[in-house]
């Protein structure tokens, strides 16, 4: 009885690293300790906020940045689940294809904006690519090794009941595969989330300015108040679509039976 | 393209131990090695055939030559070189100031029950952050050089490094820290011989994982602010509409990418066999 109300009490003391940033932050602000054009206070990055949301401008910048981020993730990922599992399903595929993959994994991808940028331009083109690129790369990683986790066992007994191909990949490869895919997915959310602040920063474009635009010209405008107040949003947009993914991911895993 | 099906048959032949079975096996693998060229070499003839028929300007598209010839240009002036090394020492000093604070870090969160309720909360919530999101509010603070470089680098090794160590020292079963107490380890004993050993493996993947995050963010930071380094070499090429020099950039960072994790990878292989040694 005791342990179980322990274990629903909420243990506040994670609270007390942030309580005390901010008591020192405001405090530091009011004594003068601080330039407050360097550091504005925290009332300041608030009144910030709260013009960004009362005008809707922060809604409409969230609205391009995550258009871009969901619709390159989307791209990246089922390229990465297709060619994972052609290169897990085929000897060949992966003899013929899979060095070619492996090397050019290890160019970091922030390498990529540049040639992007002459190819494409500076536009939403290049950005949704670029972020695509960035989610490819570990979900075809997992998916892969996913597929190869199939046993020789499994797959006999699809053989067995006489599955046709497009069965095989349904209802055996891709179930069998379906954690460590989820886990790529994860993690190509979060790169694509990193690419879409990277390339909206590296890629200025005219038209739908997104969360990172934003921040980049309140630097550029020296309006300190907006780029911590950016950051902040951008840091809690990569925790929401975290907690999202973990709460999809726990739904699609059910049948499996086991909680992590 | 027929002989290379032929060599990489199923060759029936194999099954008696004749001279044809020693060597199907090294021709085998051979055959392998080859059919991973087949690609790369399909995109180069692609490349150069686009070139000769002028299908893109050269601005867009420069032929191979020109990107070969850069690179000898860049390699025997010693610039391409100056450019890596200035890169990698940025890249050192993060390693080595995020990966200390990392690895500290992360052994007050794993030793320590009260660290662990103080400061997990917070750092879990930022570790979600993606570190180019950090880099204006540094610039504001530390300017565009080496200082902003340094810590944005050193962010990104930080947060593998801590999750990292966490992990490993959460994860040594009880029963060895257990024998520890019956040798009557102290303090520094049972650290050194008990926890560094035992969590050695989680550790090593925390300086991998996090090497790898830095290459990757120094890239991004050469690339929004710098006047030397690797990804200003880009730039340059960029702005000049050079892009053999952008070609040049990518292959040696691919190249460095490449050497980082493979020696890395030999070093862990190292790391397991001694382990395996020891027990």
């Amino acid at each position: 009885m005791t342990t179980a109300s322990r274990a629903f009490r909420r243990d506040y003391r994670g609270l007390v690293p942030p309580a005390l940033l901010l008591l020192f932050w405001f405090v530091a602000g009011r004594l003068g300790w601080t330039n407050p054009t360097l550091i504005p206070p925290p009332e300041q990055v608030l009144a910030v906020a709260w013009q960004y949301l009362g005008s809707g401008e922060l809604f409409r910048a969230l609205a391009a940045s995550l258009a871009r981020d969901l619709g390159g993730f989307a791209l990246g990922a089922l390229a990465g689940i297709g060619l994972g599992v052609l290169l897990g399903v085929s000897r060949w595929a992966e003899r013929l294809l899979g060095p070619t993959f492996h090397t050019l994994k290890q160019i970091s991808l922030f390498a990529w904006i540049p040639l992007l940028s002459i190819w494409l331009g500076y536009n939403d083109v290049s950005r949704v690519v670029f972020i695509a690129v960035s989610a490819f790369y570990p979900v075809a990683l997992a998916t892969f090794e996913g597929v190869r986790g199939v046993t020789r066992a499994q797959f006999e007994v699809a053989r067995v009941h006489g599955f046709t191909a497009r069965q095989r990949l349904t209802r055996l490869i891709l179930p069998a595969a379906a954690p460590q895919i989820l886990t790529g997915l994860n993690l190509g959310l979060v790169y694509a989330w990193l690419a879409t602040i990277g390339a909206e920063f590296l890629l200025p474009a005219y038209g739908d300015i997104g969360l990172g635009d934003s921040v980049i010209r309140g630097r550029a405008a020296f309006n300190v108040a907006l780029v911590i107040f950016g950051m902040l949003a951008i840091g809690g947009v990569g925790v929401a679509l975290n907690r999202v993914f973990r709460r999809l991911e726990r739904h699609l895993l059910r049948w499996r039976g086991d909680h992590r | 393209m027929t002989s290379l099906t032929n060599t990489l048959g199923p060759l029936p032949l194999a099954t008696s131990a004749s001279w044809p079975a020693r060597l199907a096996a090294p021709l085998r693998r051979a055959g392998h090695w080859a059919a991973g060229l087949l690609l790369p070499l399909a995109l180069f003839a692609l490349w150069q055939y686009a070139v000769d028929r002028q299908w893109l300007a050269e601005q867009i598209l420069p032929p191979p030559s020109l990107v070969w010839q850069s690179l000898g240009e860049l390699w025997h002036s010693g610039e391409l070189r100056d450019h890596l090394a200035i890169s990698l020492t940025r890249v050192g000093w993060s390693v080595l100031l995020g990966g200390g604070a990392g690895l500290a870090l992360g052994a007050a969160l794993g030793l320590s029950r009260s660290a662990r309720a103080y400061l997990l909360p917070s750092f879990e919530l930022v570790a979600q952050f993606p570190v180019v999101g950090w880099v204006p509010l540094l610039i504001v603070f530390l300017g565009i050089d080496e200082a902003l470089k340094v810590a944005a680098i050193s962010l990104a090794v930080l947060v593998p490094v801590t999750v990292n160590t966490h992990r490993g020292i959460a994860g040594i079963p009880r029963p060895l820290l257990d024998v520890g107490r019956v040798y009557r380890f102290t303090v520094p004993q049972t650290l050194w011989r008990v926890v560094l050993p035992a969590a050695a493996p989680s550790l090593f993947n925390g300086l991998r994982q996090g090497v790898m995050q830095a290459w990757l963010t120094l890239v991004f930071v050469e690339l929004l602010a710098s006047s030397e380094g690797i990804g200003y070499l880009m730039v340059w090429g960029r702005q000049l509409l050079q892009l053999d020099l952008v070609v040049v950039a990518m292959l040696a960072i691919g190249a460095v990418g490449l050497a980082l994790d493979l020696a890395l990878r030999w070093a862990e292989s190292r790391l397991a066999s001694w382990r395996r040694g020891a027990f």
